[in-house]
This record gives structure tokens, C-alpha cells and sequence, in this order.
């Protein structure tokens, strides 16, 4: 397989804030002050310096790996690439992973010839087809079928390509009834698929997708990811970018993670690069409650750790996969026994609704664990492919029974978080979160004839 | 990483090669070439998009040169009696007006190319310069219709034997309008790549632009200003002998004068050639500036 794209050590910079806000007569003023040596009446001392810290929080975000390139740059400038190689091969679905700012749309705008390199070059073979934003020059007073020219047009095709492919682009966008009605009147789903469907028409040789299976429904979503394989296996090219953990597994052959401007990993292995990425350094939960000391002091159950993780005890990072085995752990201390003490946790999602309710009293009398005097550590699994992609918040719970609160949700609890992405499910229909609270893999079964 | 770079390959395997910066000369005009049926697709656009919902459609092209020049008849020609080279006013300022409005409109039009397409500049490449192309094209069926207007309006006034006097120079009217067309897209790219600076200058623009018709023999013939001391300024102006030129052709009255017609074809190249210069240099990083 030979070489598409070769991006050899490009590096971008950008400037913070100040350009385009100039105006002429400011320049004007900046300018007779220069004449006649006086100082510029317009550099913000505050804002300057104010952008100045920014960009030392910037630089030691990034820590070691700028070292020596900073020499380089302005007061308000900052580096959105920093020296990116890679190369893509032919037929190949590479994925761009990385956190929002990372720099993904900034290399793809430079594939795209959006905007140039500060440094470095590009290096391409055959015909960049990009799909950055659904309807991009749609108008909306023009019909279906018009705007098919005109999108086709702006993405390169020949009035004459477009013909050739317009009744395979109604087809494929599902639009049959409405080609001859103002785009204007369409359904935002309906909107999406024209786009999509001209799009993966051109047959470019490279085709840059960038977030667009967030929109349309399911049934669609399925079509376009099959169209991207299609376009693969007839030797073209695919860029993805998505935080669609699930889409990218399930169609990319290879991943680029992208991280402050560099590219971390360039990958086969789908499943560790996507881990890396969604446990990354930036993830601040706590997943994990101690004891200082002096909290909860009680005689019947006085915590000690209320932590996630695996069934061994070891603590997990998050965000977790939503089928990876994740359970509470609760450690406390007893110094004297009570039937009527119930341990447990409260499970709210991020906009703080409470979902469940968890304690070792749900099973029946005799199941309970027993718990003795001393140290005690409880676990309890929480449910697989129940809850939806998100992030929780639990919270501890214990109590004597009808009696008294020790740690009380809401009130005086423990919190530790929860978040969960990827590994909703195994079917292909299903690749991203769910519209609900929950998410469950329920079984399914025919019945009769 | 295995993203190492060996720069094996010549350079001629490549169909594309994306550098930091090209030199200010590097117009890549091919790639207009290469875009004509995107730039022909916009013409279209502009003129089906504009009428779909106004319930006049293009009658307004009609109404807008027909009120214009009426009213210029009573203020100029009535109240004011500023002369018309003997020919009928209605004719005289239908001429400029026609003239006139082409011109106003694409410079207009095309000095807002960047921040107004700034969202779709932002998501995928094309050459930017088939925009304002193809705004300057695409008033050309305004100004078709227009000249019609003047047209049917000439051919009426000369049944009438009412002081019209066609003159071969009409054969240079493709002249007048390829100059005008030129003119104005020179002059609206340079506006527009300066806009992406200078924000404040689109206002300046609008304002200059009605300022301008009063130093270009629109509504008052060039004879009128005889030796004045402003004179040189009216013929510095690149518009006077085109205006002057075609109400000649028309009308017969006017000032012709074929070097003054040089003028305005060497200072449209020169303010062309500054625009398109201006303009490539400005779109490959005016992205990072909006």
C-alpha cells in the first residue's frame, strides 16, 4: 500500500486574543506614536501580562516536551501543533482521537487547506474530500437537488460528476419526495443525510470526516459507517475524528491519539490507544474517599475507605468501560454490633438526579453479609450495561435501620465519582450514549411464530 | 511514534504539497480555472436565491435604475438645472445610473467576501477568489436587464428624433463593461483583505462608494466642469471615461477621448493585479485571524 498523506513535522501557531480586533485608527495612533517615539497608547499593560500568565499555565501544562520551541513565540501566541509527523496509507481508516483544544481540528484544517502551517509541509496524493460540518454552504432557500450542485460544486466536482451521481445521492440521503423543496423546510436528520450522501459521493481519494455521525438517526449513522468501509475497501482513505469511542473502535484500523499539539501514539492497537485516551492525565475524579481521621465517628460503622474498584480491591481509573467489571468498596471499622445497621451508597448522575439506592440489606434476612467486630470491607458490583455514558456521583450511606443517619446522602456523606464511557454495548447499531437515564442491554427473545 | 519522515519521494509524486508560506506572487489562478463550474454554480446561486422569495423578482432591477433616475431628473436636472449635453435628462441620467449601479453594486458586494463567507471559508478549501468572480458575474444580469431598460428607452427617444445620436463607439460597450467589471472586483478584494484587519473600513466603504458617484460624471456631464481647478480630480477618477465613453456610444453626447479610455484600462489592471495580490496572501491565513 503506498502513501497518501505524508504530514512531515508541522507545527501551527496561533495568536491569543488580540488580532482582528485592530482598528484603523488604532494602528493609526499606534503608528504616529512610533513617529514621534512616544510609547504605544494601546498595549493593555494588564491584559498583556494577563496573557502572558496564561501561557506560562499553557506551557507548564505541557511541561518538558516544549523545550526550546517557546524561545519562539510571542507574548500572545501559542502553538496548536507541535511538530506533528505521520503518514497515512491507502485504504487505510485512520481514527484522531485526543480532548477538545488538543489540536485535531487544527491539523485537519491544514489537510483541508482551511489555513496554512507555520512550519513544516504537507504532502498529498490524489483528492481531499472533507466533511467538517453538516450542509457546509447549503443555502437554505435551495432545493435538495440544487443544493446538491452547490455542495457537490464546493467540494470540488464538476457540474458533469454531479449528474452522473445525483439520482445515487437522492438514493442513498433518503430525500425521494423532497429533492424539489427548499432545504430550509428539511428535518435536521434529513439535512444531515444530504450532506453525508454528497459528501461520500465524490469519491475523493481521501475523505476527512470530523464528528458528523453525532447527528441522524441510528439507522442512518449505521449507513454512513458502512459507506465509510465501503469507500475504504475501494482503496480510498479515511480520516475520522470523533469522541465516539465506540464508532472508532469498530471502524478504524488504526488511531492517532492527538495531545497539546503532538501526536502521543500512532497506533493498531485500538483498545489500549482508546484506554490511554480516556484515562488520560486531565482526569481529576475522585475515585476514591478516606477517612482524615476525625470523620463520622461513630460506634457502629465508622468508615475508613469508600473507593471504586476492581474485585480484587485495586482502584480504578476512570473513566471506565461500561463493561468493565467496577464495584464500591466500603471499609469500615465496628466497635459495636447492630442489627440494625445498613451500609450502602446513593448513585446520582451529573445533573445531580438520584438514580438508586444500594445497601448489603436489600437481599433477603439471611443473606446479609455478617458483618464482626473490627474491620470490616464490604463490596458490592455495580450493575453492567445499565447505566448510560456519563459521569455519576456516589454517595456513602449508613445508618441504623429506622434509627439514626450516620452518613446521611446529601447531607454529610462521602463522595466519590463515577464515569463511564465506551463499552455501551456490542451491537453495531448501538454506538454511542442513549437518549435516558439508563442504558440497559436487555435480552431478546422470539416467541412463537 | 512511527510517523518518521523520510523524504524519499520526489516531489512530483505528490498531487499536493502544503507549505507554511508561498511567495506573494503565487496566485495558483489554475486552481480558478479548475473551480469554473463552482464559480458558474454561485453565479447561479446569487441570482435563483435572491428572487426566490421577493415577489417582484428581477422587476426590481427595473424599478430601482427607473426611481433612481427619476429622481435625479427633478433634483438635478429640475431644481438644480445642471445641464445634460442637449440630450433628454432621463436618458443622460439613465446612462450613468446604469453605468454607475453595476459598478457600486460588485464593489459592494465583493468587499464583504471574507467576513461574510468567513463560515463556509472556515470549513473547506476552494479558491476564495471565485466568489467575488463570480458576484461580479452575477450582477451582469442585473445590469443586462438594466441596459435594456436604457435600450428600450434609447430606441424610443431616437423614433422620436428627440437629440440621440448613436455613434460607432457602441462596439466598444463588451470594453466598458469588462473595465467596470475588473475596476470593481479589483477594488472590492482589496477592501475585503483589508476588512479582515481593518473591520471599520466596511463602513467606509458603502459611504465611499455614494461619495464617488459625485466625483464621476453621473449626474452632471465632464463638459459642465470645463477648466475648474477640480477638474484633474474628476479625471483621475477611472470611472469618468468609462461613463463619458458610453454615454457617447449611446447618445452622442459625452466626452470621448481614447487615451483618457487607456487610463482607466491600465489603472483597472494595476488595481486588479494589487487586489488578486492582496487577496491570495490574505486567504491562506485569514482563518486563524476570525
Amino acid at each position: 500500500m503506498s502513501t497518501v498523506i505524508e504530514v512531515d513535522d508541522v507545527w501551527k501557531k496561533y495568536r491569543l486574543g488580540i488580532i482582528g480586533t485592530g482598528t484603523l485608527r488604532h494602528d493609526f495612533e499606534r503608528w504616529w506614536h512610533r513617529v514621534r517615539g512616544k510609547p504605544d497608547p494601546h498595549s493593555k499593560l494588564d491584559e498583556r501580562s494577563e496573557i502572558r500568565n496564561r501561557k506560562s499555565e499553557v506551557v507548564t501544562n505541557v511541561g518538558h516536551r516544549i523545550s526550546g520551541v517557546s524561545a519562539s513565540l510571542g507574548d500572545d501566541e501559542m502553538w496548536a501543533l507541535r511538530g506533528v509527523s505521520f503518514e497515512v496509507k491507502q485504504g487505510e481508516i485512520l481514527g484522531i482521537i485526543g480532548r477538545n483544544g488538543a489540536g485535531k481540528s487544527t491539523l485537519l484544517k491544514i489537510l483541508c487547506r482551511v489555513t496554512a502551517p507555520t512550519k513544516g509541509e504537507v504532502r498529498i496524493k490524489g483528492r481531499i474530500a472533507s466533511l467538517l460540518e453538516v450542509g457546509t454552504g447549503f443555502h437554505p432557500e435551495l432545493t435538495g437537488r440544487e443544493n446538491i450542485f452547490l455542495n457537490g460544486a464546493i467540494l470540488g466536482m464538476t457540474k458533469a460528476e454531479i449528474r452522473t451521481k445525483l439520482d445515487e445521492i437522492v438514493a442513498f440521503a433518503e430525500i425521494d419526495t423532497y429533492v424539489d423543496t427548499p432545504v430550509k423546510r428539511y428535518s435536521s436528520g434529513m439535512y444531515v443525510r444530504l450532506a453525508f450522501a454528497v459528501a461520500a459521493h465524490l469519491e475523493p481519494e481521501i475523505l476527512i470526516v470530523d464528528e458528523v455521525l453525532a447527528v441522524g438517526d441510528v439507522q442512518f449513522q449505521k449507513k454512513c459507517l458502512g459507506k465509510m468501509g465501503d469507500v475504504a475497501h475501494e482503496g480510498r482513505t479515511v480520516l475520522l475524528v470523533s469522541h465516539n469511542m465506540n464508532a472508532i473502535e469498530s471502524l478504524c484500523q488504526r488511531i492517532a491519539h492527538v495531545e497539546q499539539g503532538q501526536v502521543l501514539a500512532i497506533t493498531n492497537d485500538l483498545r489500549g490507544a482508546i484506554a490511554a485516551y480516556v484515562s488520560g492525565p486531565t482526569t481529576t475524579d475522585a475515585t476514591e474517599w478516606r477517612n482524615p481521621g476525625d470523620a463520622l465517628l461513630n460506634p457502629w460503622f465508622r468508615p475508613l475507605r469508600f473507593y471504586l474498584g476492581d474485585e480484587h480491591g485495586k482502584l480504578a481509573k476512570m473513566p471506565i468501560r461500561n463493561d468493565d467489571p467496577i464495584h464500591v468498596w466500603i471499609e469500615g471499622e465496628i466497635d459495636q454490633q447492630d442489627v440494625a445497621l445498613t451500609v450502602g451508597y446513593a448513585l446520582y448522575n451529573e445533573a445531580g438526579i438520584l438514580l438508586y439506592w444500594s445497601a448489603q440489606t436489600d437481599v433477603a434476612e439471611n443473606l446479609w453479609p455478617r458483618l464482626a467486630r473490627g474491620r470490616n470491607a464490604l463490596r458490592s458490583r455495580i450493575p453492567p450495561r445499565v447505566l448510560n455514558q456519563g459521569k455519576y456521583r456516589l454517595e456513602l450511606i449508613v445508618a441504623l435501620y429506622c434509627r439514626q443517619w450516620i452518613s446521611s446522602p446529601g447531607a454529610n456523606a462521602p463522595i466519590i465519582e463515577l464515569s463511564i464511557q465506551g463499552g455501551l454495548s456490542d451491537s453495531p447499531y448501538w454506538m454511542e450514549k442513549r437518549p435516558g437515564l439508563l442504558a440497559p442491554v436487555c435480552s431478546w427473545t422470539l416467541e412463537g411464530n | 511514534m512511527s510517523g518518521t519522515v523520510v523524504d524519499k519521494s520526489p516531489a512530483a509524486e505528490w498531487d499536493l504539497i502544503i507549505r507554511p508560506k508561498t511567495g506573494w506572487l503565487d496566485l495558483h489562478l489554475a486552481d480558478l480555472w479548475r473551480y469554473r463550474d463552482l464559480t458558474a454554480i454561485f453565479v447561479w446561486r446569487d441570482f435563483v436565491a435572491q428572487y426566490k422569495q421577493t415577489i417582484l423578482g428581477p422587476l426590481w432591477h427595473i424599478l430601482q435604475p427607473l426611481f433612481t433616475t427619476l429622481i435625479f431628473t427633478v433634483i438635478f436636472g429640475k431644481m438644480a438645472k445642471l445641464p445634460t449635453d442637449g440630450v433628454p435628462p432621463l436618458l443622460f441620467y439613465l446612462a450613468g445610473v446604469t453605468c454607475w449601479s453595476y459598478f457600486a453594486d460588485c464593489v459592494n458586494r465583493t468587499s464583504v467576501t471574507f467576513i461574510s463567507n468567513a463560515a463556509i471559508f472556515g470549513k473547506v478549501y476552494f479558491p476564495r477568489l471565485s466568489v467575488p468572480v463570480s458576484v461580479v458575474i452575477s450582477s451582469m444580469i442585473k445590469f443586462a436587464i438594466q441596459f435594456a431598460l436604457f435600450l428600450a428607452f434609447v430606441i424610443f427617444y431616437w423614433m422620436q428624433g428627440a437629440g440621440v445620436h448613436p455613434t460607432a463607439a457602441i462596439a466598444l460597450t463588451p470594453l466598458l463593461l469588462v473595465l467596470m467589471a475588473g475596476l470593481s472586483l479589483g477594488a472590492g478584494i482589496i477592501v475585503s483583505a483589508l476588512t479582515t484587519r481593518y473591520r471599520d473600513l466596511q463602513q467606509l466603504v458603502v459611504f465611499g462608494v455614494q461619495l464617488m458617484m459625485y466625483a464621476t460624471p453621473v449626474v452632471y456631464p465632464l463638459s459642465m466642469i470645463g477648466g475648474g481647478s477640480f477638474r484633474w480630480l474628476i479625471l483621475a477618477n477611472p470611472m469618468t471615461p468609462i461613463v463619458e465613453t458610453f454615454r457617447y456610444a449611446y447618445l452622442g453626447s459625452g466626452t470621448f477621448v481614447g487615451i483618457y479610455l487607456c487610463y482607466s484600462a491600465g489603472f483597472t489592471l494595476a488595481v486588479l493585479f494589487i487586489g488578486v495580490v492582496l487577496f491570495n496572501h490574505v486567504e491562506r491565513t485569514f482563518m486563524d485571524t476570525v
